[in-house]
């Protein structure tokens, strides 16, 4: 196996308050890693970094072992095959649900490119399909303003497949869904894993459980413990400032 | 190409037809000339700003990028097509100069700035009232956008741009004229600017830039960029994320729409028969605006509609009670912005039981 993603006392922090301190993190290619901790604890932080939102003041984040994603920004780290769920839903809410997953397809980016792109069948059929894996074909004309919360995520999700990437990032995923949901959400994402990485962050236990995956705790910034679910529940440092509470 | 005009554009444009071929026959070719020549060259001027209006409704109704510098786009295509007309003088000028014009005689200039070469050419004016817009957006956008500045600052940096043209063009030793600007012109392509089949000519070159400029801009949004450029108005960080380059698309259509403005101004300056630094003024551009907001904002069709209104409101206007009209302007504004958010064409098309606005173009554009 080979390495996907790899952080390496990376840094950042905010007005002189370390939102990510001296984090490193190893993720393999096809896995699964559930990321937990509490509220501020820097997982959307991290997140920020990989993609090149954010940059960190020091460290190392690298990409297979060979792109510096410090470098990247967004669109960039985007067109390496990196896809990413925000925690706060975010469609493009006056286009159709439809057409939010047509401009995700995995096409050429460039200006000419898509000003002269034409809607193949095969895009027809990859949209038809992916809407009817997040259960959003009957709703496919609708503008994605007006789906529920929960069928925004569910947008989202599609959107992210859509992109195909390598690696995605899912920040929580299971926020607004009722718990069929839930345990669909984490259902699909274990089948994505293998063809693809995945990395989820999530406070619903339930949900980690599903996941059933190795466990990264983040607490202040800096892994607090690793392992599976059962390993990291039992770790006291872990009962004390996250799953006590 | 069909699929480009739906019924909102395929009304307009049958509108549009009419009047082009009804206001010159009534003009030119009628007994009694029941079209008075002044109103052939108000229409026409109409014209071009609805054409200006069309792009800016391109950047601001799509694409969210509030330009209050568009009338400096508009003004250099203007000063282009006047350069030209100054050049087509010739030994008629005041100083019978055969090359220099007027005012150049009168800085005691001995010969032609460099660039001012070229412009006896009719071909290279009108390419430069397109290309000098054009290269001013891409080199303002691609400092902007890639340094990511938006939403106000934006607002306030193309503000700023326009009004130190503005400046720049009101100094004598610029050579564009100083305060005066180019006037006193006589004959394009060898017709008299003065005669009224001219004036009809020049009315209808405007109403086919204008539909030209409709569907052009019609096919831009309607294609998947146009889609990425409304993903980017609703949520650009969002479709940086999905690895769209949002600098370049904002790039690409912030210069098709300064060119389409150029047109405009290059249309327009035949047709008042002066250009000068006033058209700078930052006062025009929020005019332009208001247009946009005025007509239905993210409809193309609405923004031209908008700034045909405003244009017959502000002459009918000026000529009643002339110290009034920014004013009117101002509460119009004001009244739309509160009440009619789709502007006018969204309450027409709401009364004929139909929705405008962005979200709606998108809903029947799938539909
Ligand atoms: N751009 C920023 N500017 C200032 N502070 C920031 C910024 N981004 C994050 N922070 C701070 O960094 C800390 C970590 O935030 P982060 O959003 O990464 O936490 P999280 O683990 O995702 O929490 P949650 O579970 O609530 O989503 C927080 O205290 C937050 O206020
Ligand atoms: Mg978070």
């Amino acid at each position: 196996m080979s390495t996907q993603l790899l952080l390496d006392g990376v840094n950042r922090s905010f007005d002189g308050f370390k939102a990510i301190n001296d984090l490193s993190l190893a993720v393999e290619k096809g896995e699964l890693r559930a990321i937990i901790g509490p509220n501020g604890a820097g997982k959307t932080t991290m997140m920020d970094i990989i993609t090149g939102k954010t940059r960190p003041d020091t460290g190392r984040v690298m990409w297979n072992q060979s792109v510096d994603l410090t470098r990247t920004d967004e669109a960039g780290s985007a067109r390496l095959g990196i896809g990413r769920k925000f925690q706060k839903p975010t469609v493009f809410e006056t286009q159709t649900v439809e057409d939010n997953i047509a401009l995700a397809l995995k096409e050429d980016r460039s200006v000419w490119a898509t000003l002269f792109h034409r809607r193949s069948a095969e895009d027809t059929r990859r949209i038809g399909e992916l809407l009817e894996l997040v259960k959003l074909s009957h709703v496919a004309g609708w503008m994605a303003g007006d789906l529920s919360h929960g069928q925004k995520q569910w947008l989202e999700i599609g959107m992210l497949l859509a992109q195909d990437p390598e690696l995605l990032l899912v920040d929580e995923p299971a926020a607004g869904m009722t718990d069929a949901e839930t345990m669909r959400t984490a259902e699909l994402l274990r089948q994505i894993a293998g063809r693809h990485t995945v990395i989820v962050v999530e406070h619903d236990m339930d949900f980690v459980r599903a996941l059933d995956c190795r466990v990264t705790v983040l607490h202040q910034g800096h892994v607090l413990a690793e392992g599976s679910l059962d390993h990291v529940s039992a770790n006291e440092q872990v009962i004390e400032v996250y799953l006590g509470r | 190409m069909l699929n480009l005009v739906d019924r909102r554009m395929g009304i307009f444009l049958a509108g549009l037809f009419l009047l082009t071929v009804a206001i010159p026959v009534g003009n030119l070719a009628m007994a009694g000339q029941p079209v008075p020549s002044y109103i052939v060259a108000l229409l026409g001027k109409y014209l071009c700003y609805a054409l200006l209006a069309v792009a800016l409704d391109l950047v601001w109704g799509y694409c969210g990028i509030l330009s209050l510098g568009h009338g400096a786009f508009f003004a250099l295509g203007g000063y282009a097509m006047g350069m030209h007309l100054m050049r087509e003088i010739g030994a008629r000028g005041v100083y019978a100069n055969p090359v220099l014009p007027d005012f150049m005689v009168f800085l005691n200039w001995d010969s032609l700035p460099w660039y001012w070469l070229g412009f006896d050419m009719f071909g290279f004016a009108l390419a430069m009232a397109l290309l000098v817009p054009g290269l001013l957006a891409f080199v303002f956008g691609w400092f902007a956008f890639r340094s990511r500045v938006t939403g106000v600052y934006l607002s306030i940096i193309t503000q700023a741009m326009t009004y130190a043209l503005m400046l720049a063009f009101f100094r004598n030793e610029m050579g564009f004229g100083g305060y005066n600007g180019l006037t006193d012109f006589k004959d394009v392509l060898g017709f008299s600017l003065q005669a009224d089949s001219t004036r009809a000519g020049l009315f209808v070159l405007s109403a086919l830039a204008l539909a030209a400029g409709l569907l052009v801009s019609k096919a831009i949004t309607s294609s998947k960029l146009g889609k990425v450029l409304i993903a980017i108005r609703d949520a650009e960080s969002r479709t940086r994320f999905i690895g769209y380059r949002v600098e370049e698309y904002k790039l690409f259509v912030f210069v098709v729409s300064a060119m389409m403005a150029g047109l405009a101004g290059a249309l327009y300056v035949p047709q008042v028969g002066i250009i000068n630094p006033g058209e700078f003024s930052p006062a025009n551009s929020i005019g332009i605006v208001i247009w946009v907001a005025l007509g239905g904002r993210g409809t193309l069709v609405g923004a031209a509609m908008g700034a045909i209104i405003v244009g017959i409101a502000q002459t009918l206007f000026t000529s009643w009670f002339p110290e009034l009209w920014l004013f009117a302007l101002g509460g119009l504004f004001v009244f739309v912005t509160i009440f009619l958010p789709d502007g006018v064409l969204g309450l027409i098309e709401s009364r004929l039981g139909r929705k405008a606005g962005p979200g709606a173009a998108a809903k029947e554009a799938s539909a």
